[in-house]
């Protein structure tokens, strides 16, 4: 009787340690994701140009909002002429902090900085082709020159902008295009050249292998999955990244097709495990009424088992991707990471996850670049989920239609 | 009940770390502030100082936070971050510990081995594309910069793009070992690493400041004599207020022994 209070009373605690841990985990993972999307979110309040700065002009000028892009195309120099904004047709002067260092002496800003405010304005109100970049604590009521309205990033510059420069001044790009379809397409690359080797080894380990063969190869493709991803790039970087050079006479080796490659070998173990196991659930009575009928062992693979296990193939094929998509450390050393679109598979590309650990370490806590990321994160977080529940969808077919 | 239990264990466990000084920031300066560090409490075995990287950013983040004494940065503080500093009620002070002079780097079959500041300059922003623009050979440039975040990458965009920002086609690595080792692999590759780094397996390049007057070969004896123009600084910020704890240190970092140290880590003495 006592034993089995205590037995009862033990049960219930861990029970109830076990709902506990449940709960806990999905309230973390909702708590992240929440956590993603807000820090994200905060992308499309912050201003396009840097925070704590203001851009201004002459008075006489008749300019009064200049895009992130040309923006950056002036302090670049490669837009030198107010005429090609719409305005007059006077050079452009970017005057930058250090140019009025090199325009006044220090004894004419002050030690303290006291004569700075009157400065800048003067320097702005002299240079009818002036385009100012300044600090807004230097600038007061005072201040003869016309200080451009601030604008927030919006959502279209982010979505749609082909270019990365994250910490480029006065105003940072953040185009998220290269970004998204260099993932894409090295995760494409990827599943084309792992989905045949994975199926063709699927079936001979499900089909054709005998026993010994199978307990050899079954644990050895197993330990594929264990390696460090990290031990992938290095081997990546060595080997693959030479070989494509030299083999497709290329000027540079690390190409979407490096980190497809990888990637490839990567997802392998899962796709063989997965497919090889919707394989082996064919029923044996549908193999033996085929080869009853009279069809070959590869007709019987053909025609009834593979069919049979397709919804299986698919979910593995999905989970495959999944795994390229949010693969971080190996793309990030055999790609190349430079962020343009991507027209072939010979060229450079840059992930997202590549994107984000290369560069969440040194951003600035709070920055516009480190909400840039987090809204990379809330994308990559939506791409995977989306998948995840299309793997989870095909697997409920497949049990559904033959249960 | 449970729960009290369990932050008492939590504090229990956490307290020396409290007490410790921690050294957070760049990953250049971190393995020069590790040594530094061994060697300081050796000497000192009651200080109990704790480095750890992350990057730049991480430390002066947590300058900010008031979760490190002293954030390591390979770059100077940012505008906006000194903002949040004097928000959070904090002044910073900053101090240059060392610095680090970076090499340009080719594969070694390439056989330019001078360029100007200019050229340079339309190398890394795309205006110049291949290697006969500058009395090379007819091969297409390959240009590898570091990360986007990374100091150096911040520094040689000041300092040698003079604030223009790289071709937006540029190869960017996440570790300094990578671009040697894609510049040693890749017959067209340019790219710039500290000079501590430079092996066997890439070319160095003399650089011209000057237009082209004088090209100065990265050496340590040129960087330290001020000749070789790639140099930039390497600092600690801290807060004015814990100065008094870690002075000892930092004493121990700007003096003749400390310095040496910079030496053999492979970075330039400050004097």
């Amino acid at each position: 009787m006592f034993k089995k209070k205590k037995n009862n009373f033990f049960e219930i605690l861990v029970e109830s340690a076990f709902k506990l841990s449940g709960s806990v985990t999905s309230l973390i993972i909702i708590l992240i994701s929440i956590f993603l999307f807000t820090e994200g979110w905060g992308l499309f309040k912050s201003s396009t140009v840097e925070k704590g700065y203001i851009l201004c002009v002459n008075k006489s000028n008749n300019i009064s909002r200049i895009s992130p892009k040309d923006i950056k195309e002036i302090f670049d120099g490669n837009i030198t002429s107010w005429k090609e904004l719409g305005g007059k047709d006077i050079p452009i002067e970017p005057i930058r902090m250090d140019e009025i260092i090199s325009l006044y002496t220090e004894e004419e800003i002050g030690s303290n900085l006291e004569h700075l405010p009157e400065k800048l304005s003067e320097a702005i109100s002299t240079h009818e082709g002036a385009l100012g970049f300044f600090p807004e604590q230097f600038i007061n009521y005072k201040f003869k020159g016309k200080v451009l309205a601030n604008e927030n990033i919006n959502p279209q510059e982010y979505f749609a902008g082909k270019e990365w420069f994250p910490t480029a001044t006065p105003a940072a790009q953040f185009g998220l295009l290269p970004l998204l379809l260099g993932t894409l397409w090295v995760s494409l690359g990827a599943i084309l050249l792992a989905l045949p080797f994975g199926i063709a080894v699927a079936i001979y380990l499900s089909e054709l292998a005998g026993n010994k063969m199978r307990s050899i190869l079954k644990p050895v493709i197993e330990l594929l999955a264990g390696i460090p991803s990290v031990v992938y790039g290095f081997f990546g970087l060595i080997v693959i990244v030479p070989l494509i050079r030299t083999v497709f006479n290329l000027p540079v080796g690390e190409t979407a097709l490096a980190g497809s490659i990888v990637l490839a070998i990567m997802a392998l173990p899962t796709i063989i495990t997965v497919a090889e196991d919707a394989m082996r659930n064919t029923p044996i009575a549908m193999k033996e009424s085929s080869l009853a009928l009279g069809a070959t062992h590869w007709q019987t693979i053909f025609r009834v088992i593979i069919p049979y296990a397709s919804s299986g193939i698919l979910a593995a094929i999905v989970l495959g991707i999944g795994r390229a998509i949010g693969e971080t450390m190996a793309v990030l050393m055999v790609t190349g990471n430079a962020a343009v679109i991507p027209h072939t598979l010979t060229e450079p590309v840059r992930t997202i996850p590549a994107t984000i650990a290369a560069e969440l370490g040194e951003a600035s806590a709070g920055s516009v670049q480190y909400q840039a990321l987090f809204m990379l994160g809330a994308i990559l977080f939506v791409l995977t989920l989306g998948i995840s529940i299309l793997a989870e969808v095909i697997r409920k077919e497949q049990h559904s239609g033959h249960a | 009940m449970k729960r009290i239990l369990l932050s008492l264990a939590l504090v229990a466990l956490l307290s020396p770390a409290l007490t410790a000084q921690k050294i957070k920031g760049s990953d250049t300066v971190l393995p020069l502030s590790q040594k530094l560090a061994e060697l300081y409490m050796k000497s000192n075995p009651s200080v109990k100082l704790t480095v750890t990287g992350g990057g730049s950013g991480i430390g002066l983040a947590a300058l900010i936070e008031g979760t490190t004494d002293i954030a390591m940065s390979s770059r100077k503080i940012k505008f906006d971050e000194k903002v949040k500093l004097q928000n959070a009620g904090k002044t910073s002070k900053e101090v240059i510990i060392a610095k680090d002079a970076l090499s340009v780097i080719v594969n070694p079959k390439n056989k330019v081995s001078k360029l100007t500041r200019e050229q340079l300059e339309g190398i890394f922003t795309g205006k110049i594309t291949n290697w006969k623009q500058v009395g090379g050979a007819d091969m297409p440039i390959t240009a590898y910069s570091r990360e986007t975040t990374s100091g150096t990458y911040e520094f040689f965009k000041e300092h040698v793009l003079k604030n223009k920002n790289y071709k937006s086609g540029i190869l960017s690595m996440p570790a300094t070992g990578a671009i040697i080792q894609s510049v040693s692999q890749t017959p067209g590759a340019i790219g710039y690493v500290g000079m501590a780094y430079v092996t066997k397996d890439v070319k160095d390049i003399l650089v011209s400041f000057d237009g082209g007057k004088n090209y100065i070969e990265p050496t340590a004896e040129n960087a330290k004599a001020g000749k070789y123009p790639i140099v930039r600084p390497l600092y600690y910020y801290y807060e004015v207020k814990s100065e008094a704890k870690i002075n000892a240190f930092l004493k121990y970092v700007l003096s003749p022994a400390g310095q040496k140290v910079v030496e053999t880590i492979g970075y330039l003495p400050i004097k």
